[in-house]
């Protein structure tokens, strides 16, 4: 657990996002959005269904441009980098997506040594290897000839991790990796990425809406709703924090400032009025 | 009415684009070993030739069988039924051999393929290969689409004589031509022209089934529905674009060269 605020400010900064403004089909997604993530944190994005965090991400990796703003990684921007250069960048960093986006056509083993394969000169004994230690890494020796489809939710996103630090990434993004997981499960992926990231000094950005593996995860946090940055801090502060939004989403309320799409009354009125 | 000349326009300049890219991956890049692996191709052409083989004998055959069947209903009334054996060749080896094989070709794999790479897409399996900073087009598309355009033609001349089989066949027992009388008269109103036209249509089409494939599937955004949407359009657009270039090749083939 990391719940003291590491104050990181003398380690060198690895991500930053300056102003990002995206907009699809006119509606403001990502609203402004600054950010600044140093060297061996865990930022935690947080958030509820919809507000843009998963297109933040998309930003952060590169698959798309922002409208407006920039977004350093490691030294570089690489909003209006060419593809050859950001090729360079993109091996430094992995992604965990949200269902894991394993190859269903090829085996837990060979989807963890895929990367290896392609960028990597290693003889295949020594791929085997590496995919061994690395599924080891994620507790998953043994499973390596299994199909993706003949293993659950949870394992999938641990093979999908292993394969994220194949390459030795210097930064790791996640979305949503507890989703759709049993609170055991959720325990089990939040320690792994507790583990890893801070035992191989890995940068992470974790995208996520369980405040529960925000508390055992986050050095930082970052809240967004309506793709505005809401809330910035650490985990004591978020429970500190009076602002009606941020008590709301910790406590899991239904009625608040975050408010469903037609309050009660709302929803009465417009059937009265169309009969 | 504009918004589906857009659409189309749209698609057209992604279609041109993945096209472009796959015959970079497929040509240049081989020579800076960025090509397609070797076993990807191989897989794909065992898929899509291997496996695929029976399917379309089964249906050309009948097609041969249909065609001397309706052509010997008219010949018998003039006593010109011998002829048989000369419509049958011509038919398959410049026309229905190649299409009636890359058509099956474009339900049975252009469909899989567009169902596959859309999934693939769907699940973000498209965009993990992105960020591992391997080529989509390299990995997946380039591979379909280069064992498309290598198979087809070989299942067209496979489809070509399984055709002529089945016309052999019915000249045998309904008409009571021999052997030799059926090949003696095909061979004798044959050129190299014929085969040649064919093949070279078979091309043409296997590129267009496999890259039109690919395109739909590539395209895929959403769920499920999607994925089905994309495989649906995938086979028509196949087959009215195997239909519409097979109209221009055969005019530039009878008229031109
Ligand atoms: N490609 C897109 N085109 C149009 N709207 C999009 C697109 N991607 C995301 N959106 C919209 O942006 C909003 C935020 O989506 P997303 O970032 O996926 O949310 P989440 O925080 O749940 O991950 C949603 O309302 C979604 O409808
Ligand atoms: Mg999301």
């Amino acid at each position: 657990m990391s719940t003291t605020a590491i104050s990181n400010s003398n380690l060198p900064v690895h991500i930053e996002v300056k102003n990002l403004v995206r907009a699809f089909d006119g509606r403001r997604v990502l609203d402004n959005i600054s950010l600044k993530v140093h060297k061996g944190e865990t930022m935690v994005i947080l958030g509820g269904s919809g507000c843009g965090k998963s297109t933040l991400l998309r930003h952060l990796i590169g698959s798309l441009k922002p409208d407006a703003g920039e977004i350093w990684l490691l030294g570089k921007e690489i909003t209006r980098m060419q593809d050859q250069e950001f090729a360079e960048i993109r091996k430094k960093f992995g992604m965990l997506f949200q269902g894991g986006a394993l190859l269903n056509s090829m085996s837990v083993g060979e989807n963890v040594a895929l990367p290896l394969e392609e960028h990597t000169n290693l003889s295949p004994e020594i791929i085997d290897i590496m995919v061994k230690m690395k599924t080891g890494m994620v507790g998953l020796t043994g499973f390596e000839h299994l199909m993706p489809s003949q293993i659950s939710g949870g394992m999938k996103k641990r093979v999908a991790l292993a394969r994220a630090i194949a390459m030795d990434p210097e930064i790791i993004f996640f979305d949503e990796p507890t989703a759709g997981l049993d609170p055991v499960m959720t325990a089990v992926v939040d320690l792994l990425i507790n583990n890893l990231c801070k035992k191989l000094g890995i940068t992470a950005v974790v995208v996520t809406h369980d405040m529960a593996s925000v508390n055992r995860i986050a050095d930082h946090i970052a809240m967004i709703h309506k793709g505005k940055l809401v809330f910035e801090g650490s985990v004591p502060q978020i429970h500190a924090s009076t602002d009606p939004l941020v008590r709301q989403f910790i406590n899991g309320e239904a009625d608040g400032p975050i408010s469903f799409q037609q309050s009660g009354d709302d929803y009465l009125k417009s059937l009265f009025a169309s009969t | 009415m504009k918004d589906s000349i857009d659409q189309f326009l749209l698609h057209l300049g992604d279609y041109t684009i993945l096209l472009g890219q796959s015959f970079r991956c497929c040509t240049v890049d081989i020579f800076r070993r960025q090509g397609p692996r070797m076993a990807h191709v191989l897989e794909q052409m065992n898929e899509i030739g291997v496996n695929s083989m029976g399917i379309v004998c089964l249906v050309v055959f009948f097609v041969g069988l249909v065609i001397a069947m309706q052509t010997s209903y008219e010949m018998t009334k003039f006593g010109t039924e011998m002829y048989v054996g000369r419509v049958v060749g011509l038919t398959m080896f410049r026309e229905l051999g190649p299409l009636i094989a890359t058509i099956v070709l474009g339900g049975r794999c252009g469909a899989a393929i567009a169902a596959e790479i859309g999934t693939m897409k769907v699940n973000e399996e498209v965009e993990a290969l992105r960020v591992m900073g391997i080529s989509p087009i390299r990995f997946l598309v380039a591979p379909r689409i280069l064992a498309f355009t290598i198979m087809a033609p070989v299942l067209a001349v496979i489809s070509d004589y399984v055709g002529i089989i089945g016309g052999l066949v019915l000249a045998i027992t309904e008409l009571h031509l021999t052997y030799w009388q059926f090949v003696e008269n095909m061979m004798s109103g044959m050129i190299v022209k014929d085969f040649v036209s064919g093949i070279a249509k078979s091309v043409v089409f296997g590129l267009l089934v496999g890259s039109i494939a690919c395109h739909f599937g590539y395209r895929t955004e959403g769920g499920a529905d999607a994925v089905g949407r994309a495989t649906t359009m995938s086979v028509v657009t196949s087959i009215v674009m195997i239909i519409v270039s097979d109209a221009a090749l055969t005019a530039v083939f009878v008229y031109i060269l």
